[in-house]
């Protein structure tokens, strides 16, 4: 017997002086292979029009639809009915802005902290288009990529204890983007400016290192690892003092 | 209401192509907004795993590659619809680009000397990389090109690519407004001062004054529902050039298909599966294809697949389900370790997004839209016909260097190369400009969206926006698809027509404060139902077959009467779009047989001298203003003879 799905929903419009918080209720009947994109969109175009959420790849690839569902945030076009029990309910992701219902916004949150962590690649080399490329590595490429796969879903900070006190910590993204940066042979930033960035309460010296985060990303990104070698290396800075 | 931004060039769109276009202008010194509908990261651009062509020719099967021989895989791969010197410009600057990318942080796969092994059409087999490119940028193999060329990070080069573009954005310190949608283009006397933006998050309509706009919004293949593309990818900024009445689009009827995106979701999984046994099944679960391609099987080339299931479906064999109907692929006989390791991203599809196991069970997949081809027309600088200061660049505009097919890895390298050229022609034009106006005019633009608004609450319309975009789909799918006849488009034409008038008159029944998703939803129901006429009406008149477009009761590719593009402008208060042609550009390659594909054709009795000299002639007369430089600059004479 295909089950019936009961949907409590946060609702929320903060662009309406009349809106409260709330929990709504829809009913669904589950369908065959179901996941949560396919199942809100059901209940939008079926039942509520006015229903906030946002999804874009429906691909586990842009990280746009991270919300907290049955109390873990997680990525809801990963999500399959199957796996739920017959009670689904959803919620926002914490620490970010609201913007409706479920749609939150991270879009201003990453980009101050690509400005922060000063995201790129420091160097002082000009492009010269007619050379060959430098050569690199192909491991140390794939290293790259290992950090690189973060999809900014905010997934980790929803589920940090220090992000949710103070506003302005990395959190596991920002200390994963570091890294990135470190391991790259292409960045000239020195051990100084790497302490500075991070040696902060914003940043590595602010985690305490529960491993929420961890257990969270959708992306399984090795964080436990990069912690330690950031802070490896902000040690080494720190005796060489 | 809203906010007046007043900036040197305005960039809607911020995948790969307007982040591109949005850097070049930044280091020429100009000041840059870039309007997004999300955070630009998580534009499409970053969903495109396969990766990108560039001649490097650095890895074993990469051997001999120059930009010559991708020009001549690009320029086959068009069916000889592509403008030639624009494909030059591709081909020749790619090299450039993905260099230019590896310098600002892409960690590109690398080569790694020695023996390698690889799968070639399911057999395992050893190659030699060279020694000597040891950490140079390698390549993988991708249909329809001669050299392994495509530059590829693992699994996510759309990503990481897209990643570093907005780290340099970052970097330049350009303003980004993100949840913002374009909704409509302010322009007089042709020329475009920039546009009205809705505000996704308070829903506030803005006016945005630019030097020069650029429309860098992707593909639309939401129109057809199913659909590879992005939710997001539903042509708002195309629509919003075809509404101007000036600016004509080219080639909407050049759709591409894929055939196996999965049920539900549309998620596409690689040919990959076919091409290493994979099978498709019907209801019955019986293997139908053979029937059709006797030879080739399931490993018939993409557009051949597509059109066969559609057809076996169409004749009651598809499999029912609640998101449509589909068939089966079947990979069980592949094994746990071949689907584990090799079909790796297939099996982790199939498992987290559908929850089907393709070890035990049957995947049920259906041909799907996949790219567009099509878009706003623009000169080879990325100038728009007709309205000066409007600019495109990226799966939105028809540079064309596509044709009426575009190869798989050519796309994402065209974002980037077309954002570098496009953004130097932006620089100059803007450079070169002041920007004279009367500020009523925004105020104007910004009153015909407001009445818009207020009519969507007024209208009487019984149907809703989710109902249009259902038979939308539905007319599309069915005639407007892979394969096409005059009768089923004349269908299509008809209905769209009908269902053009139904979407001015949808009623928005929900009225509440900030973005409205109903209402966001019927703002963009018109200008999608314009988009999905003029790719019916486009593919009806042309009565040939070329590249994607399949006509099923004109096989034959026609070079003598159709070698051209075909130009749709929308005039005002029409309830159908107006067709012209032009010529597809300068040939130097002479049009012949593609290799693959099969089909017959129909010889041009002109000589390319012939057809050359009225290229730049009737192409001015269709609109296309001056370039930085002459026509044909950028393509050298018969060098193809020499690769
Ligand atoms: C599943 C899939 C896989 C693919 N894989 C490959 C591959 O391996 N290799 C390859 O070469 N190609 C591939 N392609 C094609 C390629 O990904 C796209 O052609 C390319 O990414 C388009 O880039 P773009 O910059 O033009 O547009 P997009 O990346 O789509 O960006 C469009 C931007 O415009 C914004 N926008 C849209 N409308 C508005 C509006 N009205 N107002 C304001 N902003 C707006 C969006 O927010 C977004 O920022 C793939 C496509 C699909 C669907
Ligand atoms: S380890 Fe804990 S404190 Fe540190 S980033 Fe992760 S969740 Fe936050
Ligand atoms: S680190 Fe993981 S959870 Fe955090 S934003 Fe990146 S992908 Fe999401
Ligand atoms: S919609 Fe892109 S990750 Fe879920």
């Amino acid at each position: 017997m295909a089950r019936t799905l009961t949907f409590k929903i946060f609702r929320y419009n903060p662009f309406d002086e009349n809106s409260v918080p709330k929990m709504q209720e829809y009913k669904l009947d589950e369908t065959p292979r179901l996941n949560l994109y396919s199942a809100l969109y059901r209940i939008k175009d079926e039942l509520d029009p006015t229903l906030m959420f946002d999804f874009v790849c429906r691909a586990g690839i842009c990280g746009s639809c991270g919300m907290t569902i049955n109390g873990r945030p997680t990525l809801a076009c990963r999500t399959l009915t199957k796996d739920l029990p017959d009670v689904i309910e959803l919620h926002p992701l914490p620490f970010f802005k609201m913007l409706g219902d479920l749609s939150v916004d991270t879009g201003i949150w990453f980009r101050e902290m690509a400005q922060s962590v000063e995201s790129w690649i420091h160097t002082e080399k000009e492009f010269d288009p007619t050379a060959e490329e430098e050569r690199m590595d192909n491991k140390i490429a794939n290293d790259i990529y290992e950090n690189e796969r973060c999809i900014e879903c905010g997934c980790c900070l929803a589920g940090c204890a220090t992000a949710q006190v103070y506003t302005d910590f990395l959190g596991a993204t920002g200390l994963n983007r570091i890294g990135r940066f470190m391991i790259d042979p292409r960045d000239k930033r020195t051990q100084e400016e790497w302490f500075e960035l991070v040696s902060t309460d914003e940043g590595v010296f602010g985690c305490i290192g529960m491993m929420g985060c961890d257990d969270v990303c959708p992306k399984d990104l090795p964080l436990l690892e990069v912690f330690a070698y950031v802070r490896r290396k902000m040690m080494v800075s720190l005796t060489a003092k | 209401m809203g906010q007046v931004f007043t900036t040197d060039v305005l960039i809607i769109g911020a995948g790969l192509a307007g982040e591109r276009v949005a850097v070049e202008s930044a280091k020429n010194g100009l000041d840059v907004t870039l309007l997004s509908l999300v955070p630009p990261r998580r534009s499409h651009s970053s969903a495109a795993q396969g990766g990108m062509q560039a001649s490097l020719g650095n890895s074993n099967k990469g051997a001999g590659d120059n930009p010559t021989v991708h020009w001549l895989d690009t320029v086959k791969g068009s069916d000889w619809g592509a403008d030639q010197e624009v494909a030059r410009i591709f081909a020749d600057n790619a090299p450039i680009a993905m260099r230019e990318m590896a310098h600002y942080g892409v960690p590109w796969n690398r080569v790694v000397g020695g023996p390698t092994d690889y799968f070639i059409k399911g057999k395992k087999v050893t190659l030699e990389e060279p020694k000597e490119n040891e950490g140079l940028i390698t390549a993988r193999d991708f249909g329809g090109t001669a050299k392994w060329r495509t530059c590829y990070t693992a699994d996510g080069t759309g990503h990481t690519v897209l990643y570093a573009m907005d780290n340099l954005v970052s970097q330049y310190g350009i303003t980004v407004h993100d949840r913002m949608e374009a909704i409509s283009l302010i322009h007089e006397n042709n020329r475009c001062y920039g546009a009205i933006v809705r505000s996704l998050k308070e829903g506030s309509l803005n006016i945005y004054y630019a030097k020069s706009t650029v429309i860098a919004t992707g593909g639309y293949g939401r129109i057809y529902g199913a659909s590879t593309n992005a939710v997001i990818n539903e042509g708002t900024g195309v629509s919003i050039a075809l509404d101007t009445g000036e600016i004509p689009l080219g080639n909407m009827e050049a759709v591409q298909f894929h055939p196996t995106g999965i049920v539900p979701t549309d998620i596409l999984v690689t040919e990959g599966c076919r091409g290493d046994g994979g099978l498709l099944l019907d209801v019955d679960e019986y293997r139908f294809m053979p029937d059709y391609e006797p030879e080739k099987q399931e490993l018939a080339s993409r557009d051949v697949v597509s059109r066969r299931m559609k057809e076996h479906m169409l004749k009651g064999k598809g499999v029912k389900s609640p998101y449509g109907d589909h068939l089966w692929l079947d990979l069980r006989h592949l094994g746990e370790k071949h689907l584990k390791t090799k079909l790796r991203e297939v099996y982790d599809i199939c498992m987290y997004f559908i929850g089907v196991n393709p070890i035990t069970e049957l995947v049920p997949v259906r041909p799907t839209q996949h790219y567009s081809m099509g878009g706003i027309r623009v000169n080879k600088d990325g100038h728009s016909y007709n309205m000066e200061g409007l600019f495109s660049a990226g799966e939105a505009a028809c540079w064309d260097m596509h044709g009426f097919n575009r190869l798989g890895g050519n796309s994402l390298a065209e974002t980037i190369v077309a954002g570098m050229v496009v953004g130097e022609a932006v620089s100059e034009f803007t450079k070169g400009t002041e920007l004279k106006i009367s500020s009523s005019l925004g105020e104007k633009f910004r009153k015909i969206q407001e009445d818009k608004i207020t009519q969507f609450y007024n209208n009487e319309g019984k149907d809703t926006v989710i109902q249009i975009r259902n038979e939308m789909a539905e007319i599309l799918s069915n005639y407007v698809g892979i394969f096409r006849t005059g009768d089923g488009l004349k269908k299509a034409v008809d209905d769209l027509k009908t269902l053009y008038k139904r979407a001015i008159n949808v009623k928005v029944v929900t009225k509440t404060a900030g973005r409205n998703p109903e209402l966001t939803e019927a703002i963009k129901l018109p200008g999608m139902v314009k988009l999905a006429l003029t790719i019916a009406k486009g593919a009806l008149d042309r009565t040939e077959s070329r590249g994607a477009h399949t006509r099923e009761d004109y096989p034959a590719r026609d070079d003598e009467n159709w070698l051209n593009r075909t130009l749709a402008r929308w005039p005002e208060g029409a309830d159908e779009p107006t067709l012209t042609y032009e010529p597809v550009g300068l040939l130097d390659l002479p049009p012949g047989d593609r290799g693959y594909g099969g089909g017959q054709m129909v010889k041009m009795d002109k000589s390319l001298d012939e057809y050359n000299k009225i290229v730049d002639k009737l192409q001015k007369e269709s609109g296309k203003l001056d370039t930085l430089e002459k026509i044909g600059e950028k393509l050298p004479k018969e060098l193809w003879k020499e690769s």
